[in-house]
Formats: structure tokens, sequence, C-alpha cells
């Protein structure tokens, strides 16, 4: 024991046995309400979108910088690794905005009922992917 | 300790030795909150515009960026949404590192670092779509 707040960490167990108390509760033992997981997801796109912001700097310094720079930088983000990391920062994007809005909807201390707590939380799912999807399609297929 | 409900008394949530450090509320708490609030408010048809640039920028050439930045609109809403993405993310980043780095120097450093290196991207960005657009 070295601290004497352990003292209070200390039990018997059924057979009489001295053992550590378990810690509270942490996040791998509870449920994960749509709420939380969104939550968590708000916050970790959000960092996301902060890397997604050297893609954009580099992108706009390129172009103010010279013609070939900026074919460069077009090159790369055509190809499979750069369109794949366009991927996930439209994913990011499309979902901090859409939960975005659902916060300012929470802000204004509206839809904390259980139900539609819920509701708005598929909804962001549902028009992230939706929209992505879209943004995709149009970017693809369009000329 | 016996007291009439008419005494007059004092409710003070902070310890006195929390007082004496000078931590907890600056009073500038809520001009965060209503900072982040209104750049997320600006972002919301800043950003579908911008998407929709990104889409029409597939496979551009630098002339291309040159014609489009000529447009005083959309040189005036590129500045706008610069402007608002990097103060919105330096809002963001600051209450994340608030909220996972306990240290209170590791906090401070890394939050000027993060604001720092919001402002020199913010910086970067316009100069570029100005020298561009100009």
């Amino acid at each position: 024991m070295r601290d004497v707040r352990d003292a209070l960490m200390v039990a018997r167990n059924s057979d009489g046995k001295l053992v550590r108390r378990p810690l509270s509760p942490h996040l791998q033992v509870h449920r994960w309400p749509i709420s939380m997981a969104l939550s968590i997801c708000h916050r970790i796109s959000g960092v996301a979108l902060g890397v997604g912001t050297l893609l954009l700097t580099w992108w706009l310094a390129a172009a103010a910088t010279s013609s070939e720079g900026f074919a460069h930088a077009q090159a790369f983000i055509g190809s499979p690794f750069g369109l794949l990391l366009l991927f996930g920062w439209s994913l990011a994007l499309i979902f901090h905005f859409f939960s975005g809005l659902r916060h300012l909807w929470m802000d204004s201390g509206r839809g904390f009922e259980p139900g539609a707590y819920d509701r708005s939380g598929w909804a962001v799912i549902g028009a992230t992917v939706a929209l992505t999807v879209l943004v995709w399609a149009i970017g693809l297929l369009g000329s | 300790m016996a007291q009439s409900p008419h005494t007059p008394h004092v409710d003070i949530m902070r310890s006195p030795l929390g007082r004496a450090r000078g931590l907890g509320s600056a009073r500038a708490g809520s001009a965060h909150w209503w900072a982040q609030r209104l750049t997320a408010i600006a972002l919301v048809p800043l950003t579908l515009w911008f998407i929709d640039v990104v889409i029409h920028m597939k496979g551009a050439e630098q002339t291309e960026v040159i014609l489009w930045l000529s447009s005083p609109l959309s040189l005036v809403l590129m500045l706008a949404l610069i402007i608002a993405t990097f103060h919105h993310l330096q809002l963001g980043l600051q209450v994340v590192i608030e909220d996972y780095v306990p240290d209170h120097a590791k906090k401070l450093i890394s939050i000027l670092a993060i604001k720092a290196v919001c402002v020199i991207l913010a910086l970067i960005c316009i100069v570029s779509v100005l020298k561009l657009g100009l």
C-alpha cells in the first residue's frame, strides 16, 4: 500500500480474500447510446477537420505560387491516396455540419425529449450518408 | 446553525483557495461560447457553398482558380470562410485541450501553440486568395 487512500480501496471478496475494489465504471463498460457516440464523433471530426485545413492551406498556397506547383497539388488530390483523404475530409465535414446543426438546435433548449433526442441523432447519420453520397455522385459523374 | 430565513447571507460556491489562486471563471466564458456558436452559424451557408466550389475545382488548372477568385463575390465569401473556419477551429481545439490536458503549463503552452498555428495558416490562406483574386 503506497498511499493511505489505497486503504479505502481494499475489501474482502466472498471467499474472504483481500482484493482491491474495482474503480468506478469507465467508458468501456457503458452502453453506447447514439447521443454519446455522436458527441464523441463530433469532437473527433472537428479535430480531423483541423488537420484537413493543412490540405486546404497547401492547395491555396500552391495555386498562389506557380501553375506547376498547383498542377502537382491537383495531381496529388486526384491520386487514389488523395481521393481517400478527400473522401475522409468530406465525410468529416458533412457529419460535423449536420451534428453541429443538431447542437445549435439543442443550444436553443429544444430537442431533449427522450424520443426526439434519439431521432435527431439518427437523422444526423442519415443526412450525413445521403449528402456524402450525393456530393460524390455529382463530383464523380458530373463533368 | 440556526438561521432565520430572513437573515441576509451570501452563497459563494468557490473555496477561498480557489479564489486566491485566481483560477476558475475569468468572466469571459460566455464570449468564447458565443463566438463558437456565431462562427458555426456563419459556416452553415459558407460550408455548403464551399462544397460546391470543391466539386467545380475538380482537376482545375491554376488559371481557372484565378478566374473563380477574380469575382469579388467569390473572393469575399472565401475570405469569410477562411476567417470563420480558423476562428471556429482554434476555439474548438482550445476546449479539447482544456478537457484533456490537466497540467497547467502544458495546457497553456498547447493552447497558445494551437492559436499561433491557426493564425499562421489563416494568414497563408488569406494572402493566397488575395494574390489570386486581386
